[in-house]
């Protein structure tokens, strides 16, 4: 890949920008700013993939996808596109919305905002991944029994964040369950059920306050 | 004539989701899932101009990027557009990074126009038109009932407000979008739609096809909340580019274009004077307002004085136009900025008086049920202990609580609606209407119901919806679907089991005959048709209205003007529930969204630039599950009216019941939603008013 020149890409050099901030902070900075380059450099040289494709190979759900991809595909464009993982969603495409959450090695990321060809080493289970042998896992089950789902478009990245809470924490509070699932959005408003089903996945007795009247 | 049983095993109980399986799994397919075989992305160019003449549109560098298949103009040149994010071309390759790069290749030759973005700028004198030749205010005829001049002398307490609602945004977590082929055999669409059959036509109309051409599947989709009853732009491109480039084409808009160009709820800016008698009678009002859709749209004039009767009335309201995307249905449209507006005043009036403002509603609203409602909630959220004079809650954080109510004459029937059950042999049976399931349940009431009929357990009935080739249903908008569906079913279940008697001589085919009786049909599976029916007038399959009130209880923090809401107590008359569970859900979902509206959502334009500047999540925010208060719903059953729709009514009066319990912990009026931390504080006279639209 052609790499722009540290020193000069734009009008607006990175020259002329240290020459406006000042003598003295300049050198301190020109030093910094050399030793990174110098080592981002180091670092391209051994490892320069791209722009054209690739190949990639991700461990999703326990198999190996083997994908020829161009360095800029993330991990949910992979599996979305390139693949027939369509559990993942893409809401808003950049870290706001969760629908798109997978867990890398059991943690609960962004797949929008990781590069494919970065989760190349990692462990990574979708919401398709979660079922064992024809049998729901106790969140997804307790999403069902729950009604914790409207649409249901948010719902696998809801159903994986609280699926990494309960590996860190199986016997969340409802706070906990909150913060947890905070990077995740919904828009039918489904929160109260979320919040019963991932208490009762962990073994808690979810009661629900509604009375019928019959009139 | 035909009625619901009175004695009923899964209508009106508990009866979990026959889709969740395949939601909580992934195996849904969305139409953003679509796969189609060779299927190519698609994307769209759109204005970066708030207000342009595009004059030429060059796509050869955007042709030549590798992978791109197709380029097309979204209109004959030249094009005007009016507003910042107007599609004005397509392209769709083999990956999405080629078609980025395709964008970025397009030359667009533009004369740019003067714009306006602001509703006080657009009715100014010279400001920059939005329609040529046309006033970007645009009166309606006043309404006057009684005489205002005469009746406001006559009352003995009078307040007046100028109470503002903000533009919403709907933003459904699945984007407007579609999966097109479009080939010489016709045309088949998995839309992201609330209604098949618009949407087919929608695709028919500007393609000149017929609209047997025509099929538009949506197996699951991402939500809309009337963003999406509308033939759409984005599917006509999608299209278009399909039969360009001979393959099947994912056109799905991102979340910026979702911000622009698919819809919104108009601003209200509506300045109220209200008087009441000394008995607390209200007498006279007076509504002089004006509101946005953008471009175009509708919805601007609000049914105010909204559920009350009021002897001496006077309306008038102004639709402005800006250079904006236009409005679409958004959930209750126009109730919710009604609502706010006119609970508001009623509680600034109570206050006025000296009066409880549930007392003052009490006295004032004519209907039965949400008399009842009220008393019922009151009791759940403690109004006696808990109301107090405005602003007399001690410490920096004060508490307070409010209610408000709501009014929906939708909810009733399509009364056009038809189905299909096949009933085969081995007693499986399986349900086709032409309607499609938008998240609210639809499937689930589908089973639910024959299942009742039938004497068979829901599991035991498979629905199959959205897909045009199946009889046809209305669109999911104006809270119908469920009373549409569930009176079609019972006629399908009626006529199968009248069916089936004669076929197979088994008297009552339902429960433990139904797998004998079906035996009994050989080999031919016995197929029935059914419609929508009125059924007994004076206990009717369905009906509408429905009513509703809510109460809120808030918390807000005097030194940072953070509003907290507590606890909100909905009381929602549902007709002949169906399923409480998704009820339930639907319900929970109206209150949140309106506690989005109360508070948190607001869609920012620049002045400078004509831009949204607020087109993503980060910057749009959406009530997050950490802003959700406890809520406690009761939920009035009244089978003697049918089936009746519930998912406008829950989300109208929220925002009037939470800003009413923000006047009351702090004792003064923030008089526009939403409910910022700024306008809070700037209404305690802390820092300067805020510079709003």
């Amino acid at each position: 890949m052609k790499k722009p020149e540290p020193e000069n890409f734009g009008a607006f050099s990175r020259r002329t920008f240290l020459k406006s901030i000042g003598t003295v902070a300049a050198t301190a900075a020109t030093a910094q700013v050399r030793s990174v380059a110098a080592e981002l450099e180091k670092v391209n040289a051994e490892k320069v993939v791209g722009p054209d494709a690739v190949p990639v190979t991700l461990t999703v759900n326990g198999e190996k996808l083997k994908l020829m991809l161009e360095p800029r595909v993330t991990l949910l464009d992979a599996l979305r596109n390139y693949s027939s993982v369509t559990g993942p969603k893409e809401g808003c495409d950049r870290a706001a919305c969760g629908a798109c959450t997978v867990l890398m090695d059991d943690l609960p990321v962004y797949s929008c905002q990781k590069l494919a060809i970065e989760a190349q080493d990692s462990e990574i289970t979708t919401i398709e991944g979660l079922a064992k042998d024809g049998k729901l896992s106790p969140v997804q089950q307790a999403f069902w029994d729950k009604d914790a789902l409207q649409c249901g478009y948010c719902t696998p990245g809801f159903i994986m964040s609280v699926t990494a809470l309960l590996k860190f924490n199986p016997r969340p509070t409802a706070d906990e369950v909150r913060h947890a699932c905070a990077g995740n959005l919904c828009r039918c408003g489904t929160h109260p059920h979320i919040i019963q089903a991932a208490l009762q996945a962990s073994g808690a007795q979810v009661t629900s306050k509604t009375e019928v009247i019959n009139a | 004539m035909p009625s619901w049983p009175e004695q009923t095993k899964y209508i009106s109980h508990v009866t979990t989701r026959i889709d969740a399986p395949e939601k909580v799994t992934g195996r849904a397919h969305y139409s953003s899932d679509i796969q189609a075989n060779g299927w190519l992305y698609g994307t769209i160019l759109r204005s970066k101009w708030p207000a342009a003449t595009i004059s030429a549109i060059n796509l050869d560098k955007a042709l030549k990027i590798p992978g791109i298949k197709a380029a097309i103009t979204a209109k004959d040149l030249p094009q005007n557009v009016r507003f910042y994010g107007e599609e004005i071309a397509a392209v769709c390759g083999t990956t999405k990074q080629a078609c980025l790069d395709a964008l970025r290749a397009i030359e667009v030759t533009a004369q740019p126009r003067q714009f306006v973005v602001h509703e006080d700028d657009a009715m100014k004198d010279g400001a920059p038109q939005v329609w040529d030749g046309r006033p970007n205010a645009a009166p309606g005829r006043p309404r006057e009932q009684g005489s205002v001049d005469q009746a406001f002398p006559e009352c003995a307490a009078v307040i007046e407000g100028f109470y503002t609602t903000a533009v919403q945004l709907h933003h459904p977590m699945e984007t407007h979008g579609s999966t097109v082929s479009w080939t010489d055999e016709g045309l088949t669409a998995w839309a992201s739609t609330q209604a098949i059959s618009a949407a087919r036509d929608g695709f028919a109309g500007p393609l000149k096809l017929d609209h047997s051409q025509v099929r538009v599947i949506t197996d699951f989709m991402g939500g809309g909340f009337g963003a999406k009853l509308n033939g759409s732009v984005e599917g006509v491109l999608a299209a278009r580019l399909s039969k360009e480039a001979k393959a099947p084409v994912r056109l799905m808009l991102t979340r910026f274009d979702e911000a622009l160009a698919v819809g919104n709820r108009p601003s209200s800016f509506q300045k109220i004077k209200i008087g009441a008698l000394t008995d607390g009678t209200l007498h006279a009002f007076e509504l002089d307002n004006y509101g946005t859709p953008g471009i175009a749209g509708g919805d601007v004039n609000l049914p105010q004085p909204y559920i009350y009767r009021v002897p001496n009335t006077r309306v008038k309201q102004t639709n402005v136009a800006i250079n904006a995307g236009a409005s679409r249905a958004f959930r209750a449209p126009p109730h919710p900025p009604a609502s706010y507006a006119m609970e508001s005043a009623m509680d600034d009036l109570a206050v006025k008086l000296g009066m409880d403002p549930l007392e003052f509603r009490l006295k004032n609203d004519a209907s039965e049920v949400r008399q009842r409602e009220y008393k019922i909630g009151a009791e759940k959220i403690g109004w006696k202990e808990k109301y107090q004079k405005p602003g007399s809650s001690p410490g920096v954080v004060k508490t307070g609580i409010g209610c408000a109510g709501a009014a929906w004459g939708g909810g009733g029937p399509s009364r056009n609606t038809r189905g299909d059950a096949q009933i085969n042999p081995d007693g499986s049976i399986e349900f086709r209407l032409g309607v499609q399931d938008i998240g609210t349940g639809t499937k689930t009431v589908i089973a639910v119901v024959a299942a009742e009929m039938l004497g068979l357990k829901p599991e035991q009935i498979t629905v199959k919806v959205g897909d045009t080739n199946f009889p046809p249903g209305p669109g999911s908008g104006g809270s119908t679907t469920c009373a549409s569906i569930s009176p079609t079913v019972f006629d399908i279940c009626a006529k199968a089991l009248e069916q089936l008697q004669t076929q197979a001589g088994i008297a009552d085919a339902r429960g433990d005959n139904w797998f004998a009786a079906c035996k009994k049909l050989g080999v031919t599976p016995l197929l029935v048709h059914g419609q929508w029916q009125q059924g007994d007038s004076a206990r009717p399959l369905s009906s509408s209205p429905a009513y509703g009130v809510q109460f809120a209880e808030v918390a807000v923090d005097t030194e940072t003007g953070q509003v907290t809401v507590k606890k909100v107590v909905g009381v929602h008359d549902c007709g002949l529930i169906v399923d409480a569970l998704t009820l339930e859900s639907q319900i929970n979902g109206g209150i949140i969204m309106g506690m989005g509206y109360a508070l948190y959502e607001e869609r920012v334009m620049d002045d400078l630039s004509g831009v949204v500047l607020n087109p993503n999540f980060e910057t749009y925010k959406l009530s997050g599950i950490g802003d959700v208060p406890e809520i406690e719903l009761t939920l009035l059953n009244m089978p003697e009216r049918g089936v009746i729709g519930i998912g406008e009514p829950a989300t109208i009066p929220t925002a009037g019941a939470i800003a009413n319990a923000v006047a009351n912990a702090i004792g003064v009026r923030v008089y526009s939603l939403p409910i910022t931390p700024a306008k809070v504080l700037a209404a305690l006279g802390k820092v300067p008013k805020p510079v709003t639209a």
